[in-house]
């Protein structure tokens, strides 16, 4: 049956428009269809009726189903695709196009169009999807001509996946898919405008490699753009930071890029960082941010950020270097290549390190490292959180699955970043920049699909996970055995962790009021539900959700008052974290203008 | 290399070669909007023979780090071929043309006349109660024709926006 919708290459015979666009599709190395019918996309829907080569996912809401295509993506490496109808079916797409923008995760997106002819008339379900999706995308097309069709989706695929990669929205009026045409394979010239720097400056390069050397308080700070480089790039970083002996931290969305467990490691930076990331990190004097954009989570007050330090920034994205942070050191390249060259030209760079001044900074490190900031106190009956992150991230381990963790947003988030260890890039899928709440359901359904066999957990609070509840029928229907990992505070506990410390313990419609029965929720969906209530619940509850196969819920009732800890807080600098309620580690803590920030 | 912790305004003229497509131009405005980089003045017109690519030329000002910016948001634009800062990179000529309409009588009308041709205006209409002065030059030299002809009978006024090229042979 396939064979009349994927005819071969050389066939040049006349297909419908929906036709032109599955054979496109397919070429692209699309397998997966993430997506949800209505009027405008029925030709596309018939297409696939008659067609078994792509594999369409029915969502149950089509914000889920961009973000589905963005845990496929995160976790392969591949670009994700999602197919949805005009109007609704578009705008109800925009909050994830704008999540895997800010993230830079490769999506194409077909949106249905009403029929040029009706365009601009108000027709039923329209909308003007490109107007409305030009800044939630790094770039979109509307068809208007038959002859444009598969170039454009072959072009959206080009777009989404170079350079610095992100969400492209074609949108093909119904004319357009149910018309004739003829297909075209993908160009083989390069593209006549967009044509992104992979390769970086030999010059910069040698630079970097001189200041590093001399450096005697480096630091590494990496981030998502190793991990969206391909999983090469954290073995070349990883190569890189062990043999110049240099100590790393990663950022939210670059955790994996080299791995947690090695000593060289300081964890996460940023306002919710380690200690000692952010000591490093301000105390540095030779800085080098690979795949990082000096996110505002990141910095802290930009007036005290890393004061005396000289900044290297490697990034494909020439419009990440110099936006927040002026660097002295600029490099305009893909993490992998850029991390070649270092290794290469370091190699050849006769001159040796400053040992002394390492062994010294290590010392201080490790000194800083004694503060034990995420230490905490499991005992009694209620479940710390963070225990539960921990317990949850060593049965894991325990297991030997193969395990990929997506979270929602919030404090169970944070608490994700700082106590499940990552030791390889791709198995953590977490809305960074945007700050989704609903996301990590959705994707992990998404990264349930391409890794079938694996071992898939949203952690969630009972708060984000009511945002797109509705896709536990998804995973029933596809029988996908994603474990949604509840830590149940009653709280949306970080906007009650801000009212807290910043708004005078004023918890303004931060409860989560009455919350459904999680368990019955679980079974209504053909799932299974579990509750922990007390410490001595929890390792036989994660156990028995790490055996079951097939969808699981488990509530687990933490800690109602915990925050996440250490924290920097809005407007200060990375030397005046908070360690604990009540302690802070130097400096004066919020200031007013901080309120004012986000 | 424009020093990027010079904390000063300055104003750039950049031009910005483009595929001539539809919604290319909201592109650019929008992500001036979407940014909140400043307009000064922008003007669009299709530059080469089949029609293919259009030339945008836009004043915009603001600190050396934000123009940068400006300059490298532009640049990834995905149907932006090139852009180039024409007030960093050297000597350039920057035009606007405006046409100016002036209606009046009596001795209002000659000192307009008068006035035009003093600043080589030329006129492309008129009527007898009324002018309509073409007038080419730096928009300083428009602003201040026009501010001379308001006591005269100064009817309206609309104007293209600079367009701007650099000196000598070497093209964009």
């Amino acid at each position: 049956m396939s064979s009349a919708i994927l005819p071969a290459a050389s066939e040049t015979q006349s297909m419908t428009g929906a036709e032109i666009v599955l054979r496109a599709l397919k070429e692209q190395g699309v397998e997966v269809i993430f997506g949800y019918p209505g009027g405008a996309v029925l030709p596309i829907y018939d297409a696939i009726f008659q067609q078994n080569a792509i594999r369409h996912i029915l969502v149950r809401h089509e914000q889920a189903a961009v973000h589905a295509a963005e845990g496929y993506a995160r976790s392969t490496g591949k670009v994700g695709c999602v197919l949805v109808t005009s109007g609704p079916g578009a705008t109800n797409a925009v909050t994830g196009l704008v999540d895997a923008l800010l993230d830079s995760i490769p999506i194409v997106c077909l949106t249905g169009q009403v029929p040029t002819h009706l365009i601009g008339n108000d027709a039923f379900q329209e909308a003007d999807t490109t107007g409305i999706t030009r800044p939630a995308t790094k770039h979109n097309y509307l068809v208007k001509q038959m002859d444009r069709l598969a170039s454009t989706v072959h072009e959206a695929f080009y777009v989404a996946r170079s350079g610095r990669p992100g969400p492209v929205v074609i949108d093909l009026p119904k004319d357009i898919l149910i018309g004739k045409g003829q297909y075209s394979p993908p160009p083989s010239q390069e593209h006549r405008s967009y044509r992104p720097q992979t390769e970086p400056d030999a010059g910069q390069i040698r630079k970097a490699v001189r200041l590093l050397k001399e450096a005697r308080r480096p630091v590494v700070y990496a981030g998502g753009g190793v991990i969206n480089a391909g999983p090469e790039a954290s073995a070349l970083l990883t190569k890189f930071v062990r043999m110049a002996g240099l100590p790393c931290t990663n950022t939210l969305m670059g955790l994996g890029a080299y791995p947690s467990s090695d000593p060289q490691f300081l964890g996460m930076l940023g306002m919710h960082g380690t200690y000692e990331a952010n000591m490093a990190m301000h105390g540095s004097d030779v800085m080098f941010n690979i795949g990082a954009r000096f996110d505002d989570r990141v910095t802290g007050r930009l007036n005290a950020f890393a004061p005396n330090s000289v900044k290297i920034h490697a990034d494909i994205d020439p419009s990440s270097i110099n936006k927040n942070v002026k660097v002295e050191v600029p490099i305009v390249g893909d993490a992998a290549a850029v991390l070649r060259a270092l290794i290469a030209a370091w190699e050849e760079d006769g001159a040796g390190q400053d040992r002394p001044a390492l062994a010294a900074w290590w010392r201080q490190i490790d000194e800083w490292r004694g503060r034990s900031c995420l230490h905490y106190v499991q005992e009694g009956r209620i479940i710390k959180p963070q225990h539960a992150v921990k317990r949850l991230y060593e049965l894991t381990q325990e297991s030997g699955r193969e395990t990929f963790i997506t979270t929602e947003v919030g404090q169970h988030q944070m608490w994700a970043a700082q106590y499940f260890g990552f030791e390889k890039p791709n198995r953590w899928m977490t809305s960074g920049g945007l700050g989704t709440m609903g996301y990590g359901l959705p994707a992990a359904m998404g990264v349930q699909v391409a890794h079938p066999d694996a071992l898939v957990i949203d952690i969630a609070g009972e708060a984000s996970i009511l945002m797109n509840i509705q896709e536990m029928s998804t995973l029933a229907q596809y029988r996908l055995p994603v474990k949604v990992f509840i830590l149940n505070n009653q709280y949306m506990g970080m906007v009650r962790q801000w009212q807290e410390l910043l708004h005078g313990g004023r918890y303004s419609e931060s409860y989560s009021e009455a919350l459904p029965d999680f368990v019955k929720l679980a079974e209504s969906f053909h799932g299974v539900g579990m509750r922990a209530e007390t410490a001595d619940d929890l390792d036989r509850v994660i156990r028995e959700m790490i055996a079951i196969d097939r969808p699981v819920i488990v509530d687990v009732a933490v800690d109602e008052k915990e925050n996440v800890f250490p924290m920097i807080p809005s407007g200060a600098a990375h030397n005046e974290m908070l360690l604990a309620p009540g302690q802070i580690a130097a400096g004066s803590g919020v200031t007013d203008e901080g309120t004012a920030l986000v | 290399m424009p020093d990027a912790s010079d904390n000063s305004f300055r104003a750039a003229t950049i031009a910005v070669l483009v595929e001539n497509e539809s919604g290319v131009l909201a592109r650019v405005i929008g992500l001036f909007s979407g940014r909140g980089y400043n307009i000064d003045s922008l003007t669009v017109a299709p530059v080469d023979a089949d029609g293919k690519l259009s030339r945008i030329t836009v004043v915009t000002s603001g600190t050396e780090m934000v123009i940068e910016q400006i300059k490298a948001q532009l640049d990834r634009l995905v149907p932006v071929h090139k852009v180039a800062d024409l007030t960093l990179e050297g000597p350039h000529v920057s035009r606007e043309l405006a046409l100016i309409k002036v209606a009046g009588s009596g001795s209002g009308r000659q000192e307009a006349l008068r006035l035009a041709d003093a600043f080589r205006a030329r006129v492309v209409d008129a009527t007898t109660e009324s002018f309509v002065f073409e007038m080419t030059g730096s928009g300083e030299k428009l602003d201040a024709f026009i501010a001379l002809m308001r006591p005269v009978g100064l009817v309206e006024v609309s104007r293209t926006g600079v367009v701007s090229i650099a000196r000598g042979a070497k093209g964009l």
